[in-house]
């Protein structure tokens, strides 16, 4: 599973969509209306996952910012 | 000797002041809305005090919870408050409720866990009980959190609600009487949620500006730490009673937002039906929240003292401080 494939798991696990609606370009906030605790529940997925630390939400507002965060903070690691 | 003394619930009660104020109300001192507030929270209005303090709410949830019992007050040896907000640091509040009620043989004082206070007070009280020459323990979770609240703050200004709400307890000698525990604080979390401050204010110190000392929270860090610590903190009591979820006839979960009440439930894998709520009407009580929540269920034939229902009462908050505890009714 590519790093995309997990996140986008997670989303649609969390905001009951289906997978279709999440693809790289979608911004959580405006098209899949996840508001600021659906957003923790996703980081805390995510850094539960890939056993990272997501400091901020702020500045991730579409899947594609996630997948980049995620792999930077996987290389750094 | 094995010591097979328990504790039992033999009443609850309640108070809250009679302003309700609804998510609408709210719209007129500060911007948000109806529907922003019930979707992320689940709270449809809240009570706030137009004057009554702590104790004034203490006081009637205490005399709610002892009506109808036939109790002479002399054999309650132990009052708690449970509360961040007490009238004044001394006397405490527990003291004007003893006063009230005139229960005279009591020991009686405030203990600050926050959120977390009536979990706190209630172990407490468990084991004090077992050692006192009384038969029985009044606990009390009270708070006028509007006090502490800041008004212009539409992030937290929504969340919170003043009430009381109390449980009697009663020395049991039933060997087969279930409890079981999982206390915790994490001091070092300190500042995801603090309330009131008293800076020190003497001739060798400069005066600076007042620290009003509002609530303040850092939502983040506060919902990390309940959706991660709760679930196992509640499957910890259930195991250590050698009991499963499915024996567990309801979840009482501290009423600080109906999303984190269905993310708990869905992590420890029980129907939401298990799990009352009543944060529509009340909002966050913070020490009252559970006592208010037993009484409701109580009052709507729920849940019935003395059927041996199993049930987990949890609470959590600021501190950190964080509690669960499984009892029979």
């Amino acid at each position: 599973m590519t790093t995309f494939e997990k996140i986008q798991e997670i989303i649609v696990d969390q905001l009951d969509k289906d997978e279709n609606e999440v693809q790289r370009s979608t911004n959580f906030r405006e098209e899949l209306e996840a508001d600021s605790l659906d957003l923790f529940q996703i980081i805390n997925d995510i850094e539960d996952e890939f056993d990272i630390k997501i400091e901020s939400e702020e500045g991730l507002s579409t899947v594609e910012d996630l997948v980049t965060y995620v792999e930077k903070q996987i290389e750094t690691n | 000797m094995m010591d097979t003394t328990s504790v039992q619930v033999l009443s609850t009660g309640k108070y809250v002041p009679k302003t309700v104020v609804t998510n609408d109300d709210l719209t007129k001192w500060m911007d948000t809305s109806d529907e922003w507030i019930k979707q992320r929270t689940g709270i449809e209005q809240r009570y706030i005090s137009d004057g009554e303090n702590t104790s004034d709410l203490c006081i009637k949830a205490a005399e709610d919870t002892l009506k109808g019992q036939d109790l002479d007050p002399g054999s309650i040896g132990l009052i708690i408050v449970a509360t961040v907000t007490p009238d004044t640091n001394s006397p405490s509040v527990a003291n004007k409720v003893q006063s009230a009620i005139k229960a005279t043989n009591a020991m009686a004082f405030d203990l600050s866990a926050a959120c977390s206070g009536f979990i706190y007070a209630l172990s407490v009280a468990e084991k004090m009980l077992r050692h006192m020459p009384y038969d029985h323990a009044l606990i009390i979770g009270g708070e006028v959190l509007s006090k502490t609240i800041d008004w212009s703050d539409r992030k937290t200004a929504v969340l919170f609600g003043d009430g009381a709400g109390g449980v009697l307890l009663k020395k049991a000698h039933d060997s087969n009487r279930l409890y079981a525990e999982d206390m915790h604080s994490d001091g070092n979390r300190g500042d995801a949620l603090t309330i009131g401050a008293q800076d020190v204010n003497n001739p060798l110190v400069e005066q600076q500006e007042e620290n009003k000392g509002y609530l303040k929270m850092d939502g983040r860090s506060v919902f990390n730490f309940v959706t991660r610590t709760i679930p196992s903190s509640i499957e910890s009591v259930v195991s250590e009673a050698n009991l499963s979820m499915e024996d567990v006839d309801y979840i009482l979960l501290h009423q600080a937002n109906a999303r984190i009440i269905e993310i708990v439930a869905k992590k420890v894998s029980v129907p939401l039906s298990k799990f009352p709520m009543n944060i529509q009407q009340y909002g966050n009580t913070s020490a009252a929240s559970l006592p208010i929540l037993l009484d409701d269920y109580v009052k709507n034939g729920q849940l019935v003292l003395g059927s041996k229902q199993k049930i987990v009462l949890s609470a959590f908050d600021g501190g950190l401080t964080w509690g669960t505890i499984l009892i029979e009714l």
